[in-house]
């Protein structure tokens, strides 16, 4: 993502033309660090200069914290739920380069979360919960592959949801709401990846979007997850009376929030 | 801070400018207005745009005109693709997502028309004569690069929505193009991680933003109605 390039929308408020230059060195000296660290974890970097957007000074940064570890117990359980089924060896070979990405990219999260929460922030990350995939021993997800793709399924539609249940809350704040963002899609790509390998296989006829609430051949425990996506309404606007679209191709058009709650007590299951 | 209407004049200095317009990266009254942020040398502005073109318009309004341009475009491309001979002789699973596609997109589309009103811009322009609709790696080709701009697009105009209900909308639809961008990256290379590539996402996982320039720069090779966005927030 390019969060240096907000650099790029900041100007010196001043007129001094020495003021100008520290500026403009110092922008410059930013951007030059912010290429340098591409290899190692950089969150600290682009948002540690937060403090000279005037977005910040408005937000509350103890909300902000709490959105953010409301983030990062999702992305706890998700890292920790593919990093199992990795060391399980319940992956199919073939399929070992889509979900070590996956990982990556929430390990990534994890990591960068805990770092703006922790060095820009200045709060608490919350730590990585127990969890039981099991839930209680209805889930083999380690050992039975159709279970483990269907429980990431689960997780990545949830996050997505999550994610932008949230951006109200973090609104206030462009970075974070930009960083946010920039998660929010990442985690959308991996639904529409595992939904459709898991209609490849067989195992379910979803697309890589989701049509009405369905949740397809999904344990019905799942239900609360795709609840509310059927929404054809949006802005007051109904979209299959406006333009005569079939239902279920409007809402497949449009993924709908979750709030806070609802997220927790779908997580819930998971939690030890 | 204020946007200005400026000369692109490191373009025209760095390359032949009629080469740059023909190669489509701007259309000609857009040329002369790009909209930046602050910039300690380039001080020069341009004049105000003709008649001709769409202004977007400023604040939420320019931001929703914006992502009404980018669906405009999206939407006449699917509906193109399957008129196509690619989409005649596709496979079922490649006719159902070009199916799906065109539907969602044209539905973006009259969202933010009818969301709009009055202050919706006019019908763009379309300009797909550097695709081949024939082919299918031609087609799956731009569908990424609509889908995957599309993500960025809205990833970076995020920040800029003032209005909570807008910025929700948004949101919605952006995970949508990131679900569809991911699944054309998989028909064109399937099984492996290029549905979330490292060409797109970083090592905190984040996915690029694009800011208007950016992404009005890379969509005008798509589009000849010129394209005001110099009043777009910043």
């Amino acid at each position: 993502m390019n969060l240096l390039k907000l650099l790029d929308k900041m100007c010196p408020d001043t007129n001094s033309p020495e003021e100008k230059d520290l500026f403009f060195s110092r922008r410059e000296a930013f951007r030059q660090f912010g290429d340098m660290s591409k290899k190692v974890a950089m969150a600290a970097v682009p948002l540690g200069i937060l403090s000279a957007l005037p977005k910040v000074a408005k937000a509350d940064t103890a909300s902000l914290i709490g959105v953010l570890n409301f983030a990062l117990t999702l992305e706890h359980l998700e890292y920790r739920y593919y990093q199992m089924g990795i060391e399980a060896g319940v992956i199919d070979n073939a399929d070992l380069a889509i979900f070590t990405k996956i990982r990556d990219h929430e390990l990534a999260h994890v990591d960068f979360l805990k770092e703006v929460i922790a060095n820009v922030l200045m709060g608490t990350p919350v730590p990585e919960p127990d969890f039981d995939f099991t839930a209680g021993g209805n889930f083999m997800p380690f050992s039975d592959y159709p279970t483990f793709l269907a429980l990431s399924q689960a997780f990545e539609d949830t996050g997505v949801r999550a994610y932008k249940g949230q951006a109200g809350n973090v609104m206030e704040n462009g970075v974070v709401l930009t960083a946010a963002l920039a998660i929010h899609s990442v985690e959308a790509r991996h639904a529409s990846m595992v939904r459709r390998l898991r209609t490849k296989k067989g195992q379910d006829d979803v697309k890589g979007w989701i049509t009405n609430a369905s949740i397809g051949t999904l344990p019905a425990a799942t239900q609360p997850i795709y609840a509310g996506e059927d929404n054809v309404t949006h802005g007051g606007v109904n979209v299959v009376n406006l333009t005569g679209i079939d239902a279920g191709a409007v809402a497949e058009g449009w993924d709908e929030p979750l709030s806070k709650e609802q997220v927790l007590g779908i997580a819930s299951l998971f939690l030890a | 801070m204020k946007n200005e209407l400026i000369k692109p004049k490191g373009l025209v200095k760095n390359a032949n400018r009629r080469q740059f317009l023909k190669m489509g990266s701007l259309s000609v009254a857009a040329a002369g207005l790009i909209m930046v942020g602050c910039n300690d040398d380039i001080e020069d502005r341009g004049p105000k745009p003709g008649g001709e073109g769409v202004m977007l318009g400023s604040g939420d309004i320019g931001i929703l005109n914006y992502a009404y341009a980018l669906e405009q475009l999206e939407a006449a491309f699917y509906a193109t693709v399957m008129q196509g001979s690619y989409f005649a002789n596709a496979s079922a699973e490649e006719k159902t997502i070009m199916g799906d596609l065109e539907k969602h997109e044209r539905a973006h589309r009259e969202f933010f028309k009818a969301a709009l009103g009055n202050a919706a811009i006019a019908d763009l322009e379309v300009d797909f004569s550097s695709i081949d609709f024939s082919s299918r790696t031609s087609v799956l080709m731009a569908a990424k690069t609509f889908e995957d701009l599309g993500v960025a697009a809205y990833n970076g105009a995020g920040q800029f929505i003032e209005s909570v209900d807008y910025l929700l909308i948004a949101g919605k639809i952006v995970s949508v193009e990131a679900r569809h961008a991911a699944a054309i990256r998989d028909l064109i290379n399937p099984g492996t991680a290029d549905f979330a590539g490292d060409d797109l996402i970083d090592a905190n996982g984040l996915e690029r933003t694009l800011n208007f320039t950016e992404v009005l720069t890379a969509a005008s090779s798509f589009v000849t109605t010129p394209i005001d966005f110099s009043q777009l927030p910043s």
